[in-house]
């Protein structure tokens, strides 16, 4: 069974058709990239994944382990092990990242009846993350990502990502905003994270990222479609001609 | 739905389930007859054993109420009270002198058991982890004074406190044993003339705390009182008066829960604090007294007169307060700054949800040179409520180099609720220096999003952002009172705990 099936999704904003017909399969290990111009549809997809109000689905379904994913709550959605890494973190003034993270974990744990964890092991397990990932431990202490550069931002989902070991990470444009260096220690850290049983979705507008994250596939969106899917060399290949050829296929 | 259409529809149904404290008491009690009249004063003054000049001043106080008319200028709406429908005095039966706790009726102590308020001589003991950083938790002793309907049941800790030369005890007791302390500042700060209902209250307080700190005693642990309304029809009236006399320090509690009614129930309370030289008082409340259900049927009209002289130099008075309770609160916990260096803090978190209307806020008056106040108010407002932030800070023409910093934050949820900021300044000299600054905001869907993408729920996730919004006020308070404030609040927003 495959961890995450798209199958010919259709998807509205405000009366508007954004996804005609999508249709993906994610299996566990596998890095997935799906690059597009803007407006194709990249993050409307990753949102319906997520469950975030204010899409309607009009046709096709979603998968997860087998699982109707859209009959799920969002947060039930989290706990089966959905994540996203936003485009844009928000931030949340007065609540610590060391307070989110813990109520977030233990509401996921709390959701699959195993035992929340206290604070004293909690402290003890984030520590060690931000540690391994080279995350400095006063990013913990600060509100979630109140005054943190646009670096540092990604740099806590990837924290969140390790520390709620989800099974399919969807990464939104998460090369946005970044320089050379704070790209590559992001990069890292996403690296640090595959492994066979974890998927990732790699949504990226451009090539660079692909560098540093190389992924085993490579789908090309264009117009609420995915329009051609390939290997790696498919990105590279995106790289030289363009989105162009695409915009006629689509 | 949309996730805020959604946290919406859920507050909306926060009403008296929510409540924890709704249930009712079934003892005896004694009540004055229903109504108004100078009878009905001189009845509280004969229950208490009152000596001749405290009916006097009641009795003055009573005949220029007759004189006054209910203020009008808040921002709040209700049926006119009629003064002549409520019973101005009800205390539990039998009324003996009670000579420990294990006298006191069993109802009433299982009520203060239910309302979490040890009322036995238990040091409290913090189960609270601390945070990366934060204090190491300490076993801490609190003093309760319980007040039920019009009397005092109970105040612990007594012998301690004497020990250290604290007074805390029933104000009616202060009244018959040091008198010369009430009469010397009673009514110095809010003056039996003051407004409508702190005249009222000067007539017929039945009961509250009485706090004294001699010189350069350190109160050797919180005090705390907790009122208790009961009966149904009943007002309550209480008064607090509080002096920390030179280099002297204390902290103050007060909490307050009601049985659920349908009719509204009048809370006119006066609270009166003084500090000499160098003292220090800090004041902290947390508020919940019946709100009214869904449909905006019952609950508690607050109407409270709350004011700090800051008399001595280098003094300080600081108030922190959570409201989120009442169907009207009508509060604003002033600060004189009368001596010179002497500073003013209030720290505010008011909270209204389904019906309710907060007008609540702050009076700052510098008169001394060099006096500084500080004003932190975070107003929420959910389902079809409305908060205002009504403040005044003021400096006299010799309070030269008087400083003031206020910030106003308004959150709303949903879109059927109001918050208004009236900040009112006056400068009379051009040393002083007001700076103000106001925020209103949303929670918006892309913060609960990213919330509810973590795994947290809509209702934790609307607590945890609110919780957030209100941190520089709870970290004022106690850590219990910080612990219970930060449930209450979660209780009063997220509609579906409990
Ligand atoms: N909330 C919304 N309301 C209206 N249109 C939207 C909304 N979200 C996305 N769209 C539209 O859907 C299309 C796809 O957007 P998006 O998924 O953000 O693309 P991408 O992430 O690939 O840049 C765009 O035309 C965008 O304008
Ligand atoms: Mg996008």
């Amino acid at each position: 069974m495959s961890l995450l099936e798209v199958k010919d999704l259709q998807v509205r904003v405000e009366e508007r058709e954004i996804l005609h017909g999508l249709s993906l399969t994610v299996n566990p290990g596998e890095v997935h990239a799906i690059m597009g111009p803007n407006g194709s549809g990249k993050s409307t997809l990753s949102h319906v994944i997520a469950g975030k109000p204010g899409y309607e689905v009009t046709g096709g379904q979603i998968l997860f382990r087998g699982e109707d994913l859209l009959e799920m709550e969002p947060n039930e959605r989290a706990a089966k092990g959905v994540f996203l890494a936003f485009q844009y973190p928000v931030e949340i003034p007065g609540v610590t990242t060391w307070n989110f993270l813990h109520a977030a974990l233990n509401a996921q744990r709390k959701a699959r009846g195993e035992d929340e964890i206290s604070s004293p092991a909690f402290l003890k397990k984030v520590r060690e993350v931000a540690k391994s990932l080279n995350i400095p431990q006063d990013m913990l202490k600060r509100g979630v990502n109140v005054g943190f550069s646009g670096g540092e931002k990604k740099r806590n989902e990837i924290l969140q990502m390790a520390l709620f070991e989800p099974a399919v990470c969807i990464l939104d444009e998460m090369d946005s905003g970044l320089d050379i260096d704070a790209l590559r220690i992001a990069a890292d850290g996403v690296n640090a994270l595959r492994s066979p049983e974890r998927a990732m979705v790699v949504i990226t507008h451009y090539q660079r990222l692909l560098n540093y994250i190389v992924p085993d596939f490579v789908h090309v969106m264009s117009k609420g479609r995915v329009v051609k899917s390939g290997g790696k060399e498919l990105a590279l290949e995106l790289e030289e001609s363009g989105y162009a050829q695409f915009e006629d296929a689509a | 739905m949309p996730a805020v259409q959604e946290t919406v529809e859920r507050v909306r149904r926060i009403d008296v389930d929510q409540y924890r404290y709704g249930f009712e008491t079934q003892i005896e009690s004694d009540k004055a007859p229903k109504g108004l009249s100078e009878d009905t004063v001189r009845f509280i003054s004969a229950k208490k054993n009152e000596p001749a000049w405290m009916l006097e001043w009641r009795l003055e106080a009573y005949r220029r109420w007759l004189t006054m008319t209910e203020p009008t200028w808040a921002r709040v709406d209700y049926p006119k009270i009629d003064y002549q429908d409520i019973y101005y005095y009800a205390a539990p039966k039998p009324k003996k002198t009670l000579s420990s706790i294990d006298e006191i009726d069993p109802e009433i102590l299982k009520t203060y058991e239910k309302l979490g308020i040890p009322l036995r001589e238990v040091a409290i003991l913090e189960g609270v982890e601390p945070p990366p950083g934060g204090p190491p938790s300490a076993n801490r002793k609190i003093a309760v004074d319980a007040v039920f309907d019009s009397v005092s049941v109970a105040t612990t800790f007594q012998k301690e406190l004497k020990a250290a030369g604290v007074i805390f005890m029933p104000i009616s007791e202060a009244i018959r044993e040091h008198p010369e302390l009430v009469q010397k500042y009673l009514g110095t700060v809010v003056p039996t003339s003051d407004n409508y209902f702190a005249t009222l209250n000067s007539a017929v307080f039945s009961d509250g705390s009485f706090v004294y700190v001699p010189p350069g005693v350190r109160c050797p642990m919180e005090l705390s009182t907790y009122f208790r309304i009961n009966e149904r029809n009943t007002g309550q009236f209480e008064r607090t008066l509080i002096i920390a006399d030179k280099g002297s320090y204390v902290s103050y509690l007060e909490g307050c829960t009601a049985p659920q009614r349908d009719e509204n129930q009048l809370h006119a309370a006066v609270v009166e604090l003084v500090t000499l030289d160098d003292a220090e008082i800090k004041y902290s409340t947390v508020q919940n007294w019946y709100p009214g259900n869904s449909e905006g049927k019952g609950g508690i009209y607050n109407f409270v007169t709350k004011r700090g002289d800051c008399r001595g130099k280098n003094s300080k008075i600081s108030w922190t307060q959570v409201e989120t309770g009442s169907a009207i609160t009508w509060k604003y916990p002033s600060c004189i700054l009368r001596g010179d260096n002497s500073s003013g803090e209030f720290y505010s978190i008011a909270i209204s949800n389904g019906f309710q209307q907060v007008d609540s806020g702050t009076k700052m008056i510098h008169l001394g040179k060099n006096t500084s106040s500080r004003i932190i108010s975070k107003g929420i407002a959910a389902g079809k409520s409305q908060n205002t932030y009504r403040g005044l800070v003021s400096a006299h023409r010799k309070a030269t180099g008087a400083r003031n910093y206020t910030a106003c934050d308004s959150l709303l949820i949903g879109d059927k609720c109001g918050a208004h900021t009236v900040p009112y300044v006056e400068a009379k000299n051009s040393s002083a220096t007001f700076e103000h600054e106001a925020t209103t905001s949303k929670i918006s869907e892309d913060v609960l999003f990213y919330c509810i993408q973590r795994g947290l729920s809509q209702e934790e996730a609307v607590g945890l952002v609110v919780n957030g919004f209100v941190k520089d006020v709870l970290q004022q308070l106690p850590m219990e009172f910080a612990v219970e404030a930060q449930k209450l609040i979660s209780i009063s927003l997220e509609g579906s705990v409990g």
